[in-house]
């Protein structure tokens, strides 16, 4: 029961950066209909953001690790994926707006080899261990929680799903409530309609790609306190998961895409702590077939509802 | 208002618009009548910098607008009804509605524009909280001339309005086009497969034929024309 419990807590904090990082395919996918395979290297980017700009911007707070210095790093990092995710767009993608998908696609996966070899090239290829931006310890649970006092939470795990809940609310009020969120469902729902509603399509699609990277260098601060060793292919794998993520959800749907990073999540340790660990990934594809083929538009996605 | 020389459309290698020439004076109702495939809307959409204009040039108000991206078109006061709606189905009618006005910086004039086209659509009113999906074809045209008028426009451009309608909600459409024309005094380029009706209601008008203008003339005389009359209007 308690070790359940713990596997719940330890895959419920890990699906909140997957989560996250699910965002960002979402969104990007509702507003141009293509999924960004370099996202998952942008994640990546973030936490190297985080490497060496951590310590500079830490003294700046005093010396050792504090809140207001992590918090400090972490929009630091989200700034720098954000300019980052603009850039990729209007070099990469914009170029082939009117080309078929496929090259996009094509290109997208081109763009996330570049920077993987990149990072590997620039950051070396093994793996560098993160700077300490909080002290990081598990909580002193009381007495009287009986024999739920043995359960391990730490200050990290808290912080990623107080952090990921944040801009969960706050990713929810822009999109639905401020001029640009209105742009980009507009956009997603018809791009024709919205240029004719004067929206400036190329600026939203700015904006989304400036929003879901800063959501993954986010996750990529979030992931390096909770696990502080980082490669440059760190994003391969977490950028595959939070797709899963994001289809699970229904792809082009927010709330889906952070529902599908928390199952992913869960399911994932459950599999690790009661199955085997080599067959977490076997397992964790397994159920997205399995889910998408009773239901393709995946768990909150219907068809064309609700885009964005 | 809208002035338009040699105007060339291409769709990859095929041209569509050999080459139009076509004005619409401030104040008017031109239209613009053409079997399918005839490139109406393609005119449209040039105009409004949906396609790319291969030669010509189009001018509004005096200023050269050909090539400029839609939203800037839009932000000149030039609003496009599209072919087939386009409404925002998964909004809601009021939320449509707000969108048309997405430039607009003065939202404390927009519950006096809301009223007038709650004025002359009844139905987007009693509606106004439904999803767009949910609303008739006929609504749907409604809100899109109301979402198209809350970006207050001074030249609306109608891409048939009347397509896939019950005939009476036609006939409510365009009288619903005059008084836009007349009480807002917004110049209007209507293009219409219902010939009969749009010249009856405009005062210019423009056969097109396969990507070119073969007749133009005022509409009462293009009623009387017994080529029009043949191919458009029916041959009575
Ligand atoms: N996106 C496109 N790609 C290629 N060809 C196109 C495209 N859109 C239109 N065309 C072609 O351009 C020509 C003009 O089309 P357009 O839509 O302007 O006609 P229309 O007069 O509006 O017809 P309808 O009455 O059916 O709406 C047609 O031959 C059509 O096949
Ligand atoms: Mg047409």
């Amino acid at each position: 029961m308690i070790e359940f419990l713990q596997q719940l807590i330890d895959g419920f904090s890990q699906g909140a950066i997957y989560a996250l990082i699910a965002l960002g395919y979402t969104m990007v996918f509702g507003v141009l209909r293509f999924i960004n395979f370099a996202h998952g290297d942008v994640f990546m980017l973030g936490a190297f953001a985080g490497l060496y700009l951590g310590p500079r911007t830490l003294k700046l707070f005093g010396a050792g690790p504090s809140y207001i210095g992590a918090a400090a790093v972490m929009l630091l990092a989200m700034l720098v994926c954000a300019v980052i995710g603009i850039i990729i767009e209007r070099l990469c993608y914009r170029p082939l707006r009117e080309r078929p998908k496929l090259t996009v696609l094509i290109t997208a996966i081109g763009v996330s080899l570049f920077l993987e070899n990149f990072g590997q090239f620039i950051f070396g290829a093994n793996p560098k261990s993160f700077p300490e931006l909080i002290n990081n310890r598990a909580f002193e649970l009381p007495e009287w929680w009986g024999q739920f006092s043995a359960l391990t939470i730490t200050i990290s795990q808290v912080l990623v799903v107080a952090v990921t809940l944040v801009l969960l609310i706050a990713m929810r009020h822009i999109v639905l409530h401020t001029r640009m969120g209105m742009a980009m469902r507009a956009l997603s729902f018809n791009p024709v309609a919205a240029s004719l509603m004067g929206i400036n399509t190329d600026v939203v699609i700015s904006f989304t790609f400036g929003l879901g990277s800063a959501l993954a260098g986010a996750a990529g601060i979030l992931i390096s306190i909770q696990q502080p060793s980082i490669d440059p292919l760190m994003g391969v794998n977490a950028g595959l998961k939070a797709f899963v993520a994001a289809v699970l959800g229904g792809i082009g749907n927010l709330p889906g895409a952070a529902l599908g990073g928390i199952l992913i999540g869960l399911l994932e340790y459950i599999v690790v702590g009661y199955v085997s660990p080599t067959y977490r990934d076997a397992i964790v594809f397994g159920v997205l077939i399995l889910i998408l083929l009773v239901k393709p538009t995946g768990l909150l996605g219907s068809s064309e509802r609700e885009k964005v | 208002m809208l002035e338009i020389k040699n105007l060339q459309v291409r769709y990859g290698t095929i041209a569509a618009l050999h080459g139009i020439s076509l004005k619409v004076e401030r104040g008017s109702i031109v239209t613009l009548v053409g079997a399918n495939g005839a490139g109406k809307s393609t005119i449209l959409r040039a105009i409004s910098g949906l396609v790319p204009v291969a030669d010509g040039s189009i001018e509004y108000e005096g200023q050269p607008i050909a090539n400029l991206a839609p939203h800037k078109i839009v932000a000149r006061g030039l609003a496009h009804v599209p072919e087939g709606r386009m409404v925002f189905a998964n909004l809601t009618v009021m939320e449509n509605l707000l969108m048309g006005a997405y430039l607009r910086r003065d939202r404390a004039a927009f519950p006096k524009d809301l009223d007038y086209i709650f004025g002359i659509f009844p139905r987007l009113k009693e509606r106004r909280k439904q999803t767009a999906g949910t609303l008739s074809g006929g609504e749907q045209q409604m809100l899109a001339i109301g979402r198209a008028l809350m970006s207050k426009p001074k030249c609306l451009m109608l891409d048939e309005p009347s397509l896939g309608i019950a005939p009476i909600l036609v006939r409510t459409i365009f009288e619903k086009i005059i008084e836009i024309n007349q009480e807002l005094g917004i110049t209007i380029l209507l293009v219409e497969q219902n010939a009969n009706l749009a010249l009856e209601i405009s005062h210019r008008g423009y056969v097109l034929e396969t990507g070119r203008i073969i007749l133009e003339d005022s509409s009462e005389a293009l009623r009387g024309n017994q080529q029009v009359r043949e191919c458009y209007l029916g041959g009575e």
